[in-house]
């Protein structure tokens, strides 16, 4: 069957909507499941669920990527140390408890993240000014490294000389506020 | 209360004014998803700790000296919720569970920041037009100021900590309303639609369910929030969307010269009805905005103003009708309602016209 959204991709989720008491089936790929919760909620009539919507489709992650059966089995111990949500507690309603989750879950979670981020699971964007902590210089000393490495080629070494003296001491920084490992 | 009144207080900016590219893009909105990283996410949270979160989000707004407005969902009423939701200020969401949840607007209804929904904070920038940029600068601006006393949920791994996993990242939804009548008479959206999905970008109808989309409106957004920065997102999306204007004029144009007289009678047809019609129902209404709307950017229609497509799409949703008529209204009364409505504020326009009185 073919996602009614797209007419392209075959339809991985199947649905049964009640609006007024109407029923109609919904028929979507993965790809077009992902956003259409939010659509089906504006509509004020809608009694769709977007919870059960991922939850689906989180759920067929773990099965397709991992199929290896002791890994599986201890997953279902996997249990947020903070709120105590079980990683197949997560899988079902397709959302993560409290931010601990992420820390309990990290070992499982970047299939899932790469499934619905198109392939990432790395932050690139925005840093906040003060939880985003050593990151901060992090990223300063590899934009460095980066200028250094043309200035090398572009033989400026007086010039090459000054950043390097730069990427150390602010690696010095980093080393001197302990804690994370730089 | 006078349609003239109740616009004054209904009509928001970004319904009844023109940004860039508003021949076509109707609207552009920002949207950032935020959490306090010592309490549980809304899915599970007490109450006790819903309350805390509110309190921290005020404690935070003042002194960031924001000057928006805290609407607490608790002391709203029902159709004042609805009409919030009508407007896009609101997410159903909020709107449905309201012990501790809370929006924070501004005078003009740009910024709407809303307390306890999926995520504990979610700041939001409507702006008309395409302007995407202007609404993730000043969504940064508040989020800058918000953080300065909010302990955010951050990893640096994974940026931005959310409810969902899909806003994980920068958390950031961008996403542009558009009006592209010429690309559906043409058949071109289920070609473009899948098109778009290969930028990780998606489009729907946001008025009407499934695939089908009242008034030819549809809502341009990316689909995922980690990986790339807020200014590649955007990026990205205004890359598409510039595509889609211009294919949007041309399929117009090859409209106007291969079948023009066809067309201006379609725009013309639909101005009489709703011009004189005493019945209309939703459907029919968003069909003949559109056209009207389409008219009005051809030429064909020189006395409306063009952003009556945005603002009586929502002014005729069913809450924004019963709270004009001050009640319940069944089905049928609203389509009263709304062709009432749609008359007033048509000659609305010719009083305005001759009189000069200004909104
Ligand atoms: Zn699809
Ligand atoms: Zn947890």
């Amino acid at each position: 069957m073919v996602c009614q959204e797209c007419q392209q991709r075959p339809a991985a989720l199947h649905f049964t909507k009640v609006v007024n008491g109407e029923k109609t089936e919904v028929h979507l790929c993965e790809v077009c499941a992902q956003d259409k919760g939010d659509a089906f909620l504006a509509s004020d009539a809608s009694a769709f669920s977007f919870n059960n919507l991922l939850a689906g489709l989180l759920n067929i992650t773990p099965v397709v990527q991992q199929p290896n059966q002791s890994q599986h089995s201890d997953k279902e111990t996997i249990r947020c140390k903070e709120c105590e949500l079980t990683f197949p507690q997560f899988l079902k309603i397709g959302k993560f408890g409290c931010p601990s989750c992420y820390e309990s879950f990290r070992e499982e979670l970047p299939p899932i993240l790469k499934r619905l981020h198109s392939g990432n699971a790395i932050h690139q964007g925005k840093l906040p000014e003060r939880e985003g902590g050593s990151i901060h210089v992090k990223r300063k000393i590899s934009e460095l490294r980066t200028e250094l490495k043309e200035l090398v080629k572009e033989e400026e070494f007086e010039k090459a000389a000054g950043v390097r003296d730069h990427i150390r001491s602010l690696e010095k920084d980093i080393d001197q506020q302990g804690g994370d490992q730089p | 209360m006078t349609l003239e009144k109740f616009l004054t207080k209904a009509v928001t900016s970004w319904m009844n004014e023109e940004g860039p590219y508003s021949e076509i893009v109707l609207s552009s909105r920002i949207r950032l998803a935020r959490n306090s990283k010592h309490h549980s996410f809304p899915t599970v949270f007490t109450e006790k700790e819903a309350a805390d979160v509110s309190q921290k989000v005020k404690d935070s707004m003042q002194k960031a000296g924001e000057s928006l407005e805290l609407l607490e969902m608790k002391e709203l009423q029902e159709l004042q919720k609805r009409v919030l939701v009508e407007k896009h200020l609101i997410s159903p969401n909020l709107a449905e569970d309201s012990a501790s949840s809370a929006v924070w607007l501004s005078d003009e209804e740009d910024i709407s920041i809303m307390v306890n929904e999926e995520d504990h904070l979610r700041i939001q920038c409507l702006y008309p037009g395409l302007q995407l940029k202007e609404g993730l600068r000043k969504a940064n601006e508040l989020d800058d100021a918000i953080e300065e006393h909010f302990d955010y949920a951050f990893d640096e791994q994974l940026g931005y900590l959310t409810t969902c996993p899909t806003n994980v990242g920068t958390g950031l939804r961008a996403s542009v309303m558009m009006h592209l009548p010429g690309l559906m008479m043409t058949n071109q959206m289920n070609r473009i639609i899948p098109a778009i999905g290969q930028f990780g970008l998606v489009a729907r109808g946001i008025y009407g369910e499934g695939s089908e989309a009242l008034g030819n409106i549809f809502q341009i957004s990316n689909q995922t929030t980690l990986g790339k920065s807020e200014e590649d997102i955007v990026e990205d999306l205004l890359r598409v969307v510039h595509q889609i204007i211009a294919q949007e004029k041309a399929a117009r144009e090859a409209l106007v010269q291969t079948s023009g007289v066809q067309l201006e009678d379609r725009v013309l047809r639909s101005y009489g009805v709703l011009r004189y019609s005493r019945i209309i129902e939703s459907i029919e209404a968003a069909k003949c905005l559109s056209d009207v709307r389409l008219g009005i950017d051809l030429g064909y229609i020189k006395d409306v103003p063009r952003t009556i497509l945005n603002e009586l799409m929502i002014l005729t949703q069913p809450g924004f009708l019963q709270q004009y008529a001050g009640g319940f209204l069944r089905p049928f009364e609203r389509d009263l309602r709304r062709a009432s409505l749609i008359r007033e504020r048509l000659e609305m326009d010719d009083s305005q016209l001759k009189g000069g009185t200004d909104l």
